[in-house]
């Protein structure tokens, strides 16, 4: 039984054969692709350029895109057979926030709009 | 008869001899029970988070007449607030490493500093505050604002009680040095710090660069 048959820990940056160096590299890439992101986010908000129905599906999909960033290059998620344990764990966190957010609005947009002509019903009467 | 009985008795064992997994060398050792426990802890803040956000959603346009997003929203000062924020997450990466390589040095630099970051956030964010109440824009106000107060002042306590987290830190190297326990405190407060900025990018995103649009 050898260390390396062990799972990761996420967020570990205590690989043996990563060096110091290395170690460095990963977090200023994850820097660098995430302040990129984050620019591009506050431009589009901003910008006229853009087809304005479509920028916040534009921002959702930059949002993701640096949640990813963050995961792969700061908390080291990987999808290593030692990343196993954490990949599942983050998918069933992934489920649930998927569950609870898009739940959330569908229940709530459904009765605000069951909930309309009920309002208006003094009026007609 | 008897051997036959000694072959299935060895069997079983010396079938698991075939494949070594990391259940054989027994419990794994602390240090990953650990992260692996706090990273589950970080999922279930992370789904609290999202029922606080689909509230947020579901409540932004009842603003009961007072003032909406684009009115009370200041994207200068949220973009420093990221900055800082990103910064303090890069640095804490590079205490990780210090960590890792037991330079003490280095370890304090890059803590004090994510330390003044995150602390230059928490200031922003408080001041956004105090100026939104001073113009009456209140979490009483509306639920569109009591939704807003409590997911960001949950973000921002998040911050608060990371940054006591990080001066207690400081403080336990100081004193035990870099001992196993220390540094597994040290992970999992990396770990925590990271998905701190995991939630604000989805924070700026939907409340702040959304909000100005609509």
């Amino acid at each position: 039984m050898s260390e390396a048959s062990y799972d990761h820990v996420p967020g570990d940056t205590l690989v043996a054969e990563e060096g110091e160096s290395s170690g460095l590299l990963v977090y200023t890439i994850g820097l660098a692709l995430a302040v990129l992101l984050t620019a591009t986010s506050f431009w589009v908000a901003n910008t006229s350029l853009l087809w304005a129905p479509g920028v916040a599906l534009g921002l959702a999909v930059l949002a993701i895109a640096q949640m990813g960033v963050h995961l792969v290059f700061f908390l080291h998620i990987t999808s290593g057979p030692d990343n196993t344990n954490n990949v599942l764990a983050l998918a069933f966190g992934i489920l649930i926030v998927f569950l609870v957010v898009a739940g959330s609005l569908w229940i709530m947009a459904d009765l605000n709009t069951s909930m309309m002509p009920a309002m208006d019903m003094p009026m007609h009467h | 008869m008897n051997i036959a009985v000694e072959i299935r008795d060895v069997a079983p064992e010396a079938l698991a001899e075939v494949r070594p997994t990391a259940t054989e060398g027994g419990t794994a050792p602390k240090r990953i029970v650990v992260g692996y426990g706090f990273w589950i802890f970080l999922l279930s803040d992370i789904v609290m988070f999202a029922a606080l956000f689909a509230a947020y959603a579901v409540l932004v346009r009842a603003t009961a007449g007072g003032p909406a997003g684009p009115q009370l929203f200041n994207q200068v000062s949220v973009a420093i607030e990221t900055a800082c924020l990103l910064a303090s997450s890069y640095t804490c990466g590079l205490m990780s490493l210090a960590v890792n390589s037991r330079r003490r040095g280095a370890f304090y630099l890059a803590a004090v500093v994510t330390f003044v970051l995150g602390a230059a956030f928490l200031f922003l964010e408080l001041r956004e505050f105090a100026g939104m109440i001073a113009r009456g824009a209140t979490p009483q106000s509306s639920a569109f604002l009591s939704a807003f107060f409590t997911l960001v002042g949950c973000h921002g306590l998040h911050v608060t009680v990371g940054l006591i987290w990080l001066v207690v830190m400081m403080a336990q190297v100081a004193v035990k040095s870099f001992r196993a326990s220390v540094v597994r405190r040290l992970l999992c407060f990396s770990l925590f710090w990271h998905a701190l900025d995991i939630i604000w990018v989805a924070l700026f995103t939907v409340v702040y660069l959304m909000g100005i649009r609509a």
